[in-house]
C-alpha cells in the first residue's frame, strides 16, 4: 500500500503539490515511485511557463521513462539540483523530497487537483 | 572463456602489421596529425581473431534458440533471402549508375512495391525510409505537406494512444506536431468516447497500430476511422504489427490513408544486430505526388526514376536500403499469395496457444482472444517480479520476452512466438514458465547462475553509466 500524505493535493498523473502563498511546491507520489521503481534521473524545466497538464519536468527508472506534469500554470522558478544530482532520492522518500517549484498564475485551478481521499481512490 | 576487454589484453608495442616504412611516404602534414596519444588496444592478428570469436559465441540470436521477443517480431530470417541479397549482380551496382544499366534493381523496387500495393491496399509505397520510425516520419512529412497544400496550417495536433510505440509520439514531435494523448479502454482498445472529444479543427490526423501494442484487434477501427475522416484528419497506421494480419485484412479498408511497413519484422529481413532495417511507406492515390522522391514507375516495359515536383524531398541518401527490399520480396514470393496469410494465422495461433498454456501460472490481464503476441502481468499473486522470470529463463538458454512495455500494467511480460516456432519449441517454452513458476523463491530472486555474468545492477549502471573504457581507467 503506498503512502500518502493528509494535506497536500494531488494530480491524476501522481504528482503531489504543497501549496505556500502563490508558489506551488512539486514532487511525485509514492504510488508514482513504487510504479517506475528505481529511479535514475530527474529533470525539471528551469524557469519554464508552463501550463497546468503540460510536461515541465521528466523522470527516468531502470523500467520507463515518464514525463512530470505541471499540476498548476505558471513558471518553475526551482528546481531541486539535489535530488537532480541523487535521483535515488525519490525513491527513498517521495514527500520530503520535491523536484520542482512553480510560481502560480492561477491559484483557482488548484480545484481541479485531488485531496488525500479523492487520490486515494484512483491509486490502485 | 575469459570476459576481459581487447583492451586489457593489450601488450605494449604488440602489432599484427608493422607499416613503418610507409609512414613517411604516406604522412600527413604536422597541423593534421593527432597530438594526443590514441588509445587503441595493442594486439597481435591472433589475438583479435580469438577475442572477437569468442564474444560472437556469447551472442545470442534466433538461429540459436527461442526469442519471443513481444513487439519486435524476431522471426526467423529465411537463408534464402540471404542468398539472393548476396548476389554479385547486385552488390556490385552503384547508386549512381545510369537507371538503363539497373534495370534489375528498379524492377524488384517496383515488383516489390506492386505486392505491398496488393497486400495493403495502399496506392504506392517508397523504400527510402531506412527504419521503422524513420518511416513514421516520412509519413507524418507526408501527412503535414498534405495540410499546407490545403491551406489547413492550423492542424498540429496528433493524436496517439496511450498503448502506442514510444515512437509514434516521438516521431510526431520531431515532425512538429503537438501530440494529444488518448486513453485505452479495459479490453486496451481505444477509448472511443474520449476520441470524439479530442477531435477538432486543430487535429491532422491519428497514429494507430492493429492489432494494437497488446496484441489486441482494435474492434472500432471502422468507427475511428469514420470519426477522423468526418472530422477532415488522416489516418496513419503504423504497420509494426502487420504481421498479425496479414492477407487477412487490406490496411486501406480499415480506413487508412498512410502507412509504414517494418520489412524486418513482418517480412522477414534480419533487424536488431543483424540489420539494417527498412520502413517503406505507403500511401492511397491522391498522396502519392508527396512521397519522397524518387519513386520507380514502369513504362513500355522500361522501369524509371521519377520525381514529383510536390514530393516533401529526400529522407535518405540515394534509395533506401536496397539490399533489405530484395530480402522482403524473396520473402514474398517464396511464400506467394495462396501462403502469406498462413504467416498471421500461425503466428496468432501460436500466441494463443503460449496464453492458454500459461494462464493458470501468470496473470492475464486481457482474457479475450489475442493476435500475434500475449501480454502477461507478471505472475500469479506477484511473488517474484518480472524481471527475475526473465533473468531465470536465461539460464534455460531462451531469450527472455519484452518486460515493462507496454506500460498499461506494472508487471508487463509480453511473449510473441511468431509463426516459424513448432509445437515442440513451444511445449518446451510453455513447461520452462511453468516450473519457473513454482521454483524457490530465492533462486529466482539471484538469477540468472548459469550466465557468464550474474545480475547486473541495473541501477548502478544507469546511475553512473561507464560507456568508455577510459572511464574505467
Amino acid at each position: 500500500m503506498s503512502k500518502i500524505l493528509e494535506g497536500l493535493l494531488y494530480s491524476e498523473t501522481h504528482e503531489w503539490v504543497k501549496v505556500e502563498g502563490n508558489i506551488a511546491t512539486v514532487g511525485v507520489s509514492d504510488y508514482a515511485q513504487e510504479s517506475l521503481g528505481s529511479v535514475v534521473y530527474v529533470e525539471g524545466f528551469q524557469d519554464a511557463d508552463v501550463a497546468q497538464g503540460e510536461e515541465c519536468g521528466a523522470i527516468e527508472s531502470v523500467k520507463a521513462a515518464s514525463d512530470i506534469m505541471a499540476p498548476v500554470s505558471g513558471k518553475v522558478i526551482e528546481v531541486n539540483n539535489e535530488v537532480l544530482d541523487n535521483p535515488e532520492l525519490i525513491n527513498n522518500d517521495p514527500y520530503a523530497n520535491w523536484i520542482l517549484k512553480i510560481e502560480m498564475s492561477d491559484e483557482a485551478e488548484l480545484n481541479n487537483l485531488l485531496d488525500a481521499t479523492k487520490y486515494q481512490s484512483i491509486c490502485k | 572463456m575469459d570476459d576481459k576487454l581487447i583492451f586489457e589484453k593489450s601488450s605494449n608495442s604488440r602489432i599484427a602489421y608493422d607499416f613503418a616504412e610507409y609512414e613517411h611516404k604516406y604522412a600527413l602534414s604536422d597541423k593534421y596529425q593527432r597530438k594526443e596519444e590514441l588509445l587503441f588496444p595493442e594486439v597481435s592478428e591472433l589475438d583479435v581473431v580469438r577475442h572477437f570469436t569468442n564474444l560472437s559465441k556469447k551472442n545470442f540470436g534466433v538461429d540459436e534458440g527461442f526469442y519471443p521477443l513481444g513487439s519486435c517480431t524476431m522471426k526467423y530470417n529465411p537463408k534464402i533471402n540471404e542468398e539472393l541479397a548476396g548476389l554479385r549482380q547486385f552488390n556490385n551496382v552503384h547508386p549512381l549508375q545510369d537507371e538503363k544499366t539497373v534495370q534489375g534493381c528498379l524492377e524488384i523496387y517496383y515488383n516489390t512495391s506492386k505486392l505491398l500495393e496488393e497486400i495493403t491496399g495502399m496506392a504506392k509505397f517508397s523504400f527510402a525510409p531506412c527504419a521503422g520510425a524513420h518511416g513514421e516520419l516520412t509519413g507524418l512529412m507526408v501527412m503535414k505537406k498534405y495540410f499546407e497544400e490545403r491551406g489547413e496550417f492550423n492542424r498540429k495536433k496528433v493524436i496517439v494512444p496511450v498503448s502506442a510505440h514510444g515512437t509514434n509520439p516521438a516521431s510526431a514531435a520531431v515532425c512538429g506536431f503537438e501530440i494529444a494523448v488518448c486513453n485505452c479502454v479495459s479490453d486496451g482498445c481505444v477509448d472511443v468516447e474520449m476520441l470524439k472529444g479530442m477531435l477538432d479543427e486543430n487535429v491532422a490526423g491519428i497514429m494507430l497500430t492493429n492489432p494494437s501494442t497488446l496484441g489486441i484487434f482494435e474492434k472500432d477501427i471502422l468507427t475511428i476511422s469514420k470519426l477522423v475522416h468526418k472530422n477532415g484528419s488522416l489516418m496513419y497506421y503504423d504497420g509494426a504489427n502487420l504481421n498479425a494480419v496479414l492477407g487477412y485484412v487490406k490496411t486501406i479498408d480499415m480506413g487508412f490513408d498512410i502507412m509504414h511497413i517494418n520489412l524486418h519484422k513482418t517480412f522477414s529481413t534480419p533487424h536488431g544486430g543483424g540489420g539494417p532495417g527498412s520502413g517503406p511507406v505507403g500511401v492511397r492515390e491522391d498522396l502519392v505526388k508527396y512521397l519522397p522522391n524518387p519513386i520507380v514507375e514502369k513504362k513500355n516495359d522500361k522501369y524509371h526514376f521519377v520525381y514529383s515536383k510536390k514530393s516533401i524531398g529526400k529522407v535518405s541518401t540515394f534509395y533506401g536500403n536496397f539490399n533489405v527490399v530484395i530480402k522482403a520480396y524473396a520473402y514474398i514470393l517464396s511464400l506467394g499469395k495462396e501462403h502469406i496469410s498462413d504467416v498471421s494465422r500461425l503466428a496468432v495461433l501460436n500466441a494463443n496457444y503460449i496464453k492458454e498454456s500459461l494462464k493458470d501460472e501468470y496473470i492475464l490481464p486481457i482474457d479475450r482472444h489475442c493476435k500475434h503476441e500475449v501480454v502477461f502481468d507478471g505472475i500469479k499473486d506477484h511473488k517474484v517480479s518480472t524481471l527475475d522470470i526473465a533473468k531465470r529463463l536465461l539460464d534455460y538458454g531462451y531469450h527472455p520476452p519484452t518486460i515493462y512495455f507496454p506500460l498499461l500494467f506494472h508487471e508487463t511480460l509480453m511473449i510473441e512466438p511468431t509463426e516459424n516456432e513448432s509445437k515442440e519449441t513451444l511445449d518446451g517454452f510453455i513447461n520452462v514458465m511453468k516450473k519457473i513458476a513454482h521454483e524457490d523463491i530465492e533462486v529466482l530472486k539471484t538469477a540468472p547462475h548459469t550466465t557468464i555474468v550474474r545480475r547486473l545492477d541495473d541501477v548502478k549502471a544507469a546511475r553512473f553509466p561507464k560507456v568508455k573504457y577510459r572511464d574505467l581507467l
